[in-house]
């Protein structure tokens, strides 16, 4: 359910509450009407045109984090 | 007689009408762009002399919405799509006829760029447009311009290239970056448009194809990937052969972008068309000196061998992901639309 | 692609795994709800099943919006879209879902109407601007993820005054669906895979009630394969361990309160609905919304007389069991025999998303690749 990608804000239009996002090289317009705040450089998730949420670059280290202290665990 | 208004005139009902209006039209916009030889002779049948040996002949009905788009347009597409199924045989492509349907009220002069560009392609093919049509349906009936061409082609002796010759064992080919076309298409359709550097990889790929008959006369298949993607491509193979695949994601080459544009809209790259490419199967000897014959030639620079022909009465396609787990990859159900969900 | 493919390793994912059959109790069974589609794809996709222990089953939710909805309103959709001159737009993952009769949008659009697809709600917008003489109408469907763009659109559509723009609402609620799944306890589920971006809106404290009222512990799933492995092994550790608790494993995009500015929006266009009609789930309370009578100039349903079509089940058809994780596509009799994607019977078949088209393109022939 609710196909959304991360995608990197690379401009904002705050008048008209849009941003470019770039996804690997593809830019396109999303709405960031339903964000508090974004910053040039965040990464939003993407669905249907639409910024829904920030991504936690912080929060986003830790589940990594995580996964590297598998290490030596038998696959 | 009068005289074509190409800078702001629009195709009328006239212009397939048959007289006068229409000999304007084909006079200043086809012959004068598309004229050679055989299309000079005016007549309603091209006469040539015929080579002995094997011919094929190849038709295709090219309709693309937007007509113009990034790395091509209908015109050259129209050229290049037709000459790469006339050599999916390993013929050499003689020439090709060219059928136009225009609708009511299209511009002349974006007529005139597409029939440029065809005829830029077809030059740089060396392969001329013997005979054409047009005709005109009402406004409302079309969508601006629908071109159909069909291809002649010699097979050198001794070749026998064919969709049901893959043999179990037999190397599989793909000859470059997948899903180009398709993501660059979508990426200027109305409604759906985001930016990318991605180009249609539309391109004629007869002299590939005759670098690789030539080093290899013994190719058992060649399938040029177009609608339905690679997936597509390899399950036809398969039911026709009768075998089955086992295919590699790591060796597939995909673009980081048109992975973007297919996670961002909800696709798989291995359903996505492609204008300019070649799925290859030979026997495992001859997969080397294939693959370094490919990547001698600029449209086959990124070729690589992508998987191996399977005994599977089942007929399936099945593929090592990357993330190391096994998965069907199926025919293509429906269309390849961009999901929400 | 950040924030993807560091979620998509194949070795970690190994590893991973490595831990849940360490620490599962052999002597029992583990069933696991993925209520989204999306980790159903997932799943299927990577072949996140095969790195699972025998006796850990994943059972597939109704989390796939165009799944649940029932095919009376695509008809009611399509009498409105046949009787007045509109253009009716919808997401394409609609296009191709069964009404009754086997009659679909995508045929209605065959048969002359004008219903088109498009990718963005705003699209919707753009086309009432492009076309003042006509009445657009935006068949919305989905959870509360797509439900707050179309919140946005009517905003929008209010302050430019686009008087031909409207609704026709079919927006349903994540955490009734799941109350009246766990309800009825037919599934019998030790415990959720939660949604990753219905959660990233409405935020992880919206499960507390189900996990509390029905003692199931619950963790909210990222979409990549890793995040469902990750929080498959914390399910096993609150099962082992007697726990029912919501936990957050997609701490990078969800909190526990969600996107307030988006719940907002949601609160000021739409007020829930006293009961709507799930597929497969039946009637359901409080389980969907409905735009509010301030914004009734943008409801479909006030402007357009649309009659409620009632649509006969499909004969053999099993989906109604399948969303409510009671049976498996492949106990379908209509299964890739006369239900293919090609020609769906049942909605599940349609998205990718939905179970039966998951089974059918990636899982169809599992037994056969070596892997029962």
């Amino acid at each position: 359910m609710c196909l959304a990608v991360p995608a990197r804000v690379d401009s904002l239009d705050s008048a008209a509450s849009t941003a470019i996002v770039d996804l690997d090289g593809i830019r396109k317009e999303v709405s960031t009407l339903l964000l508090d705040e974004v910053t040039v450089g965040d990464y939003v998730l993407v669905h249907v045109g639409y910024a829904l949420e920030r991504i936690d670059p912080v929060e986003a280290a830790k589940t990594l984090l995580l996964f590297d202290e598998l290490k030596g665990i038998e696959p | 007689m009068s005289k074509l208004n190409i800078k702001s005139g629009l195709v009328e009902m006239a212009h397939g009408s048959g007289g006068r209006v229409s000999a304007v039209l084909i006079e200043e916009l086809f012959v004068r762009h598309l004229g050679n030889e055989l299309l000079s002779q005016g007549n309603d049948a091209s006469a040539f002399e015929v080579p002995a040996g094997r011919m094929v002949i190849s038709t295709d009905a090219h309709v693309v919405s937007p007509l113009f788009f990034p790395g091509g347009d209908i015109g050259s597409l129209s050229v290049h799509g037709t000459i790469n199924d006339v050599v999916t045989s390993g013929a050499k492509p003689l020439c090709l006829s060219a059928s136009f349907i225009l609708e009511e009220g299209f511009p002349l002069a974006e007529l005139e760029k597409i029939v440029l560009s065809m005829a830029e392609a077809s030059s740089l093919a060396g392969v001329p447009i013997a005979t054409g049509d047009t005709k005109v349906v009402e406004r409302g009936k079309g969508d601006g311009v629908f071109i159909s061409t069909t291809g002649i082609g010699l097979v050198p002796a001794g070749i026998h290239i064919s969709g049901d010759r893959a043999e179990p064992g037999d190397a599989i080919i793909s000859s470059g970056y997948i899903g180009d076309h398709g993501i660059a298409i979508l990426s200027s359709r109305q409604g759906l448009e985001f930016g990318t550097q991605i180009q249609s990889d539309s391109a004629a790929l007869h002299e590939l194809v005759a670098d690789m008959v030539e080093a290899v006369p013994d190719i058992h298949c060649l399938r040029d990937p177009t609608r339905g993607g690679l997936a597509t491509t390899l399950n036809e193979l398969c039911k026709q052969s009768s075998v089955g695949m086992q295919i590699r994601e790591v060796d597939i080459a995909v673009r980081a972008e048109v992975r973007g544009a297919c996670e961002l809209l909800g696709l798989d790259p291995l359903y996505i068309a492609n204008e300019g490419k070649m799925v290859c199967i030979c026997s495992q000897k001859d997969a080397d000196k294939l693959i370094s014959v490919m990547q001698g030639h600029p449209l086959g620079r990124d070729a690589t061998i992508i998987g191996e022909v399977v005994v599977d009465e089942r007929q399936l396609v099945v593929m090592q992901t990357s993330f190391g787990g096994q998965r069907v990859v199926d025919w293509l159900a429906g269309e390849q639309l961009p999901r929400i969900c | 692609m950040k924030y993807v493919d560091e979620f998509r390793d194949g070795d970690k994912a190994r590893r991973l795994a490595g831990r849940i059959h360490n620490e599962i109790n052999p002597d029992r069974q583990y069933r696991f709800m993925e209520f989204c589609g999306g980790h159903t794809h997932a799943i299927f996709r990577f072949g996140v099943h095969d790195l699972m222990p025998e006796n850990l089953k994943f059972v597939h939710g109704p989390g796939c919006p165009v799944c649940v909805l029932p095919a009376g309103r695509i008809e009611t959709a399509i009498q409105l879209a046949e009787s007045e001159d509109v253009i009716l737009c919808t997401y394409a993952d609609l296009m191709r879902v069964p009404a009754g009769k086997g009659d679909s949008l995508n045929r209605a659009k065959a048969r002359g109407s004008d219903i088109r697809m498009i990718y963005s709600v705003t699209d919707a917008l753009s086309l009432a601007r492009e076309n003042p003489a006509r009445q657009v109408v935006f068949f919305a469907i989905g959870f509360e993820t797509t439900t707050p763009p179309t919140a946005a659109a009517i905003r929008i559509a209010r302050s430019e005054g686009l008087n031909n723009f409207t609704v026709f609402c079919n927006h349903v609620l994540t955490p009734a669906a799941m109350h009246h799944i766990l309800a009825s306890g037919e599934a019998r589920i030790d415990g959720i895979l939660g949604p990753s971006h219905v959660s990233a809106i409405i935020g992880s404290f919206a499960y507390a009630d189900c996990c509390r009222d029905y003692q199931t512990p619950l963790v909210i799933a990222g979409f990549e394969p890793l995040d469902v492995i990750q929080s498959t092994l914390m399910l096993v550790r609150q099962v082992n361990e007697g726990c029912f608790e919501v936990e957050n494993q997609y701490s990078r995009a969800v909190s526990e309160t969600g996107n307030r500015k988006a719940q907002a929006l949601m609160a000021e266009i739409f007020e829930p609905r006293p009961t709507f009609e799930w597929r497969g789930l039946g009637s359901v309370p409080d389980s969907a919304v409905q735009i509010r009578p301030a914004y009734a100039a943008f409801d479909a349903e006030q402007r357009f007389s649309m009659q409620a079509a009632q649509t006969a089940d499909i004969k053999g058809c099993i989906c109604p069991a399948v969303l409510r994780g009671v049976s498996d596509p492949v106990d379908c009799k209509l299964f890739a025999t006369a239900c293919t994607p090609e020609e769906p019977k049942g909605a599940c078949m349609v998205s990718s998303e939905g179970a039966c088209a998951a089974y059918y393109s990636y899982g169809r022939h599992r037994a056969e690749m070596g892997k029962a």
